[in-house]
């Protein structure tokens, strides 16, 4: 089973190997950080572009080839490159309710900054003192450098916009105010997929910085997206069983010329070009190779393509009691009555009396506290969802709902739905005019 | 607290009026007694008498000779003084004058005619020594340095002198006379005040679980806190306090091993009167443990000096926080010395040290010698390196010590003080409770160690000595190779070029008004706005220079400057703490800096020199209260502050929009304003810093500077571009010979920062992408409104692939490619909890999208 280490290889973003379509790019962001570790120039800049267009790929290139350039060069700076420090602040915040919570982050950047620069107030592995004490040290501790003798710095803000979002913009002010000024030379590299990043810079903060943009955008047409495949899905020429590799990397040249799998990769390519999805299908058709079943063929690639493709919505609907699909028709009708206005389950039960009198022969009349119960089973399934917060005061019967489901993937689901009465079936196909 | 205790002491004139005069209605006094009504001490202080005065920063008293006193018409008790000067308080760049080592008990006969010598008596501390040598003389060792100060040379704020005969006579014959009359003001301590302080001792001691005991603790920590100004007095009553009677009790239980508690007494006393050089080592109220200490410490002194005691003034806890690191070193470096006579005591501390948890050791690092020892040899290498300097140095001090300790020793049978030696014997005891395999912190709840808890804060703080520094590069960095590198590093902004050119108005108006305000010793305030780069702070960081430059070459009278900016700030309280630390390197709280601040500007300073304050990022000084802003600029109103405040900020009409009337007024209306810089001085600075580097064509710089000009007129954007443009003109003729920059280069450059990256981003886009963009312009034509739900749009969407002829994408992948376009904040979308009914807006504008959209 040599080929599951080989997907695995594959399937993890980070060892993908080369870059697609962004030399250019590249070379800037590898001058700039040269002129960084070499001259002891401060500068900043940033990297934007969409998710998953390899801005971190970018640069851990850049980092990796930087220090392998100084081995073989000379020695010397290598230990100086050692030196460098990665301030690699991220951070996710989910929470937008607590602004004290903000506060806090700029705070913990500013301990962590410190713990990765070993700093001499880190004890052991943590940093004590207020955050305004910590600030005054960091800042002492930079000035105190010059251009030619202290070691450059390199902080990465990855998730810049977040930090953007701390209060006063103090920690962007003040890496921007030290790459601009005669201090300790560093360079600020923010990576973010926001385009108007920069208008949400204060404008003191705007004038510090650079303004040097590297965008990466997925500007590969089709053809390199078959290239790109193909390269992601061939054997090195390392493997150690050659022949397999040879069978296989055949195998793949042949698939990248079939028809069927052009048809998918250019489904998914007209969908996105974020390489990751990309991944997402190879690994998906690559789990299915086995010891039986040694070489991927077309129809593995189509399979996992239905399988991305797929409505999850629609999915669940396939699974609800004729009943919950009734009330789901009933919404839907009410839906088209009422052009999208919000109902309720008073609302929902009289339709569905309404279709239980005067056509059902196969349904069985249910119980209102049963109907309301298949209601609530909806509700947890989020098919539909209360307009406001259900209240004490408000009867559960007359909470205003919407539907989360489009006509169409009703229709499509129904179709889909096993043994599902055919007087239901034409219930939701009929129009107003039924009535 | 500072004014409570304030009105404790009283200043009353000693004798009757020498003389009067009528013009003045001055009325002289040939002495002046202070009285503190705490401790029940009474000082007489008298004409030619050497005295101590309050300074702004509390843990460096001025020295002066009191020459006359007065009272004036408004019945306000004035003296004229002689001013001595310290060594710090000698220029730093004016020392190298001296060359020659200058020990902390010396001072400089004050010859520097600028100093008010007419002070208020309330400022009066007490009185000291001050013996004349002559400039080859070695100062004599003495046990209490701390309040005997010698002097040598004349300093006249250019350059130092011998003293002359005449003055050297005069002191002599002063000091004679002060020799005498110390006596006179010895302090008396009745019985009935001792006895008190006695019993909430012992109450201490017997346990910790007394809430009295708390309550005393607390208000020792709450003294601590507050304990810089003024707090002599109160600390003098604590330290005849101290020589508590239970501290004496406890010595007779070992006597035994008294001799060895000698030895060790002898060596906390020399250590700590080592390193606290400049005035007495009492630590004031700083601490019941370190109270105890000092009442030890300050003892023996007074076997030699009858009139000690009135004199043992302590010093204030910063000054104890200043010195912590050498007084945790010496302990350590004394071990050694002492190893021989000490031996059994040093295996005990082996032990110790073994025992003792590393951490513990830090959090208290003043607990007991033997703590100490632990915590020094917890320090690092670095700190050895300091040892081996103050090894030399104590040694020769240390037999003096042993001297003097022995025959305070020999008298000790009747004198109360010299059994105070002993004590640390007792505490050779209880730290042979650490010894045991008991955790330390249970230890330190043992009463004896209660009496002795230090108020650190539980949390290892970080180190004092920690010396914020990157580290040191390995490799030199290389020099600029080619012209456009050069260039390049001209054009950083961080170069700082030789002059500012555009900027010299401003520059001169500046100037003038900090120049006439230093020359007058008045105060006032300068506003300064102007949007970013337009070279603010650059220009007053010139000024300050220019100014210091002058100071220096002595044609205008020196100054402070100290610079806050309101970025770097994290709170606009901290701005006090800023003030306060770089003014005096104390480190303080931020309510408490501001109170000290206040006390230092609103209160006669006699040697202070003209403060020039530069607040940066004024704005974000404010708060709700505006308690800051209003502090900072009613300072320089006030008659005595000698402030100059020049504040910088973006906006010209802050003061109107942002400050109360009160604050605004205060501000003045002396204000000044950068306009952006045109085009033509943007070029003017662009060549000027190239200066002879013949790298860029002159249109290039041009059409750079006409460009920014136009935008925002930033310099700093200005040169960010042509840095730019050389790394472009560099990389475009990397295989030919270098060239200079051109247009195309520049244009190049200005396109990449100034171009929008929408239109390349909707370009770039995946074609359902791009399709639900379409959709979504389709959806507002067809509404009307320019916001639309997700599920109104995939209507759409569905029918433009229908026209297309495409596979029609299921909600899922639609809400994917929305959330997508989401993040790059191409639209603007709600939570996406809503799914289908989630509204959609475009960032840009639609004729944008139209564009981006049509070439396909």
């Amino acid at each position: 089973q040599v080929q599951k280490i080989l997907r695995e290889r594959f399937c993890h973003h980070y060892a993908t190997g080369k870059l697609f379509g962004i030399e250019r790019q590249y070379r800037h962001l590898l001058e700039l950080l040269k002129r960084t570790t070499v001259h002891g120039e401060s500068n900043s800049a940033l990297i934007i572009g969409p998710r998953g267009s390899g801005k971190t790929a970018l640069l851990n290139h850049v980092l990796k080839e930087l220090t392998e350039m100084k081995q073989v060069k000379e020695n010397l700076l290598e230990v100086h490159l050692n030196g460098k420090v990665k301030g690699n602040c991220q951070f996710f915040m989910k929470n937008h309710f607590l602004s004290g919570l903000l506060q806090t982050n700029d705070k913990v950047a500013l301990k962590e900054i410190t713990r990765q620069l070993h700093l001499e107030n880190v004890v052991g592995d943590k940093v004590f003192g207020s955050f305004a004490e910590n600030l005054a040290f960091l800042l002492e501790a930079l000035r105190k450098g010059d251009r030619t003798s202290s070691c450059p710095i390199l902080f990465v803000l990855d998730e810049f916009d977040l930090f953007v979002h701390h209060k006063n913009q103090t920690l962007l002010y003040n890496l921007f105010d030290i790459s601009q000024s005669a201090q300790t030379p560093i360079t600020v590299i923010g990576l973010t997929c926001r385009q108007d990043i920069l208008e949400l810079l204060e404008k003191r903060v705007k004038s510090r910085f650079s303004h040097r943009q590297i965008y990466l955008m997925n500007s590969f047409d089709f053809k390199q997206y078959i290239r790109i495949f193909k390269e992601q899905l061939s054997l090195p020429a390392e493997f150690p069983d050659e022949s397999f590799a040879q069978k296989w990397n055949n195998n793949i040249q042949h698939l990248s010329e079939d028809k069927t799998v052009k048809d998918v990769l250019q489904n998914l390519f007209h969908y996105t070009k974020d390489l990751r999805s990309l991944h997402l299908l190879l690994m998906l058709a690559v789990s299915t190779v086995t010891v039986r079943h040694p070489l991927i063929a077309a129809s593995d690639l189509q399979e996992a393509s239905k399988q991305i493709r797929m409505d999850s919505k629609a999915n669940i609907v396939h699974g609800l009691s004729v009943l919950e699909i009734c009330l789901i028709i009933a919404m839907k009708h009410l839906n088209d009555v009422y052009e999208g206005e919000p109902f309720n389950f008073q609302m929902v039960y009289n339709e569905f009396q309404k279709f239980i009198q005067r056509k059902a022969h196969c349904m069985y009349n249910f119980e209102k506290p049963v109907v309301m119960k298949a209601f609530e089973h909806l509700l947890q399934l989020e098919l539909v969802k209360p307009i406001e917060r259900p209240s004490v005061r408000a009867q559960r019967e007359y909470l205003l709902m919407k539907l989360l489901l489009d006509n169409n993937q009703i229709m499509d689901a129904l179709q889909a739905y096993p043994n599902c009465p055919t007087d239901v079936k034409q219930w939701a196909a009929s129009s107003l005019s039924w009535l | 607290m500072s004014t409570r205790q304030q009105s404790k002491i009283i200043y009353s004139w000693y004798g009757n009026p020498m003389s009067s005069d009528r013009k003045l209605r001055t009325l002289q006094y040939k002495g002046i007694i202070i009285k503190s009504e705490r401790s029940r001490t009474e000082t007489c202080i008298q004409l030619g008498d050497f005295i101590l005065v309050e300074g702004e920063n509390a843990d460096q008293p001025f020295v002066a000779q009191l020459l006359d006193l007065y009272e004036d018409g408004a019945q306000e008790k004035h003296a004229v003084v002689q001013w001595f000067s310290h060594i710090t308080e000698i220029p730093q760049n004016k020392r190298k004058l001296l060359k020659r080592e200058v020990s902390p008990q010396e001072v400089f006969f004050d010859q520097v005619s600028c100093y008010d010598t007419d002070i208020a008596v309330e400022t009066i501390i007490k009185s000291v020594m001050v013996i004349p040598l002559h400039l080859g003389e070695e100062l004599p060792v003495s046990l209490n340095k701390e309040q005997i100060f010698y002097v040598k040379q004349s300093w006249d704020g250019k350059c130092f002198k011998a003293l002359s005969p005449d003055t050297f006579s005069k002191l002599k014959e002063a000091n004679k006379k002060g020799g005498g009359i110390p006596n006179s003001s010895n302090s008396f301590i009745p019985s009935d005040i001792i006895s008190p302080v006695k019993k909430e001792r012992e109450r201490v001691v017997r346990s910790a679980t007394k809430p009295n005991n708390v309550e005393l603790e607390i208000e020792s920590k709450h003294s601590a806190s507050k304990s810089s100004l003024a707090k002599e007095r109160h600390s003098q009553r604590v330290a005849h306090g101290t020589k508590t009677p239970t501290a004496r009790k406890k010595l007779q239980l070992n006597s035994p091993t008294r001799s060895k508690g000698r030895m060790l007494g002898c060596e906390v006393l020399e250590l700590l009167d080592d390193d606290c050089d400049a005035v007495a080592p009492l630590e004031p109220s700083a601490t019941k443990r370190k109270v105890k200490f000092t009442g030890i410490l300050g003892s023996p002194p007074k076997v030699p000096c009858a009139n000690d005691k009135s004199k043992s003034i302590c010093d204030t806890a910063e000054h104890w926080q200043r010195f912590s690191d050498t007084i945790q070193l010496s302990p350590y470096s004394k071990v050694k010395e002492c190893s021989e006579k000490a031996k059994n005591l040093r295996t005990k501390d082996d032990t110790i040290s073994l025992v003792g948890h590393q951490k513990v050791g830090s959090q208290s690092p003043v607990l007991t010698p033997r703590s100490r020892r632990i915590c020094a040899q917890n320090t690092s290498a670095r700190i050895r390196e300091q040892i081996s300097i103050l090894n030399t140095l104590e040694l020769n001090q240390e037999e003096d010590f042993l001297s003097s300790s022995d025959d305070s020793y020999s008298s000790s049978s009747e004198d109360e003080e010299s059994d105070v030696l002993c004590t640390p014997e007792k505490k050779t005891k209880s730290s042979r409770v650490f010894s045991t395999p008991k955790s330390r912190k249970s230890s330190v709840h043992t009463p004896a160690k209660a009496l002795k808890k230090t108020p650190l804060p539980g949390t290892p703080k970080t180190p004092w000595n920690a010396t914020p520094e990157i580290p040191r590069r390995n490799h030199a960095t290389q020099k600029p190779a080619s012209i456009l590198e050069e260039a390049r590093l001209r054009l950083h902004v961080s170069a700082v070029p030789e002059s500012l050119p555009c900027r010299e108005e401003e520059f001169q108006d500046i100037y003038n008004f900090v120049e006439s305000k230093l020359i007058d010793g008045t105060g006032g305030c300068m506003y300064i706005s102007g949007v970013p780069g337009t070279g603010k702070t650059a220009t007053v960081h010139e000024v300050i220079r220019c100014l210091q430059q002058a100071a220096e070459n002595d044609d205008l009278p020196s100054f402070q400057s100290v610079e806050i900016n309101g970025m770097k700030l994290t709170d606009p309280h901290q701005a006090y703490v800023q003030i306060l630390e770089l003014l005096t390197g104390q480190k303080v709280t931020a309510t408490h800096a501001a109170v000290l601040l206040a006390k230092l500007f609103n209160t006669p300073g006699p040697k202070r020199k003209t403060t020039v304050l530069i607040v940066d990022e004024l704005d974000l000084l404010w708060t709700r209260k505006q308690n800051v802003m209003y502090n900072l600029f009613d300072w320089p109103t006030q008659k005595h502050s000698k402030l100059i405040i020049l504040a910088i900020a973006n906006t010209m009409d802050l003061p109107e929009r942002i400050m109360m009337n009160r604050v605004a007024s205060r501000l003045g209306l002396t204000r000044m304003s950068f306009q952006p810089y045109t085009y033509k001085q943007l070029q003017q600075i662009i060549s000027s810093r190239l200066n002879s580097v013949k790298a860029f064509e002159e249109d290039a710089i041009q059409l750079v500077s006409r460009k920014v000009a136009a935008l925002s007129g930033d310099a700093r954007r200005c040169l960010d571009i042509c840095r730019r443009a050389t790394e472009i003109c560099e990389f475009a003729s990397r295989k030919r010979t270098p060239e200079i920059v051109r247009m195309a280069h520049v244009t190049e450059a200005i396109d990449e920062m100034f171009s929008s990256p929408y239109i390349n981003a909707i370009r770039n886009a995946s074609l359902h992408e791009q399709i639900f963009l379409k959709a979504i312009l389709a959806e507002f034509r067809r509404a009307g409104v320019e916001e639309a739900t997700v599920q109104q749009v995939y209507h759409q969407h569905v029918a433009l692939c229908r026209i297309e002829g495409m596979q029609s994408p299921t909600v899922s992948e639609i809400m994917a490619v929305c959330s997508r376009l989401g993040a790059c904040r191409l639209l603007l979308v709600e939570s996406s909890n809503k799914y289908l009914h989630m509204r959609v807006r475009l960032n840009i504008s639609q004729d944008d999208v139209m564009y981006a959209l049509k070439d396909e």
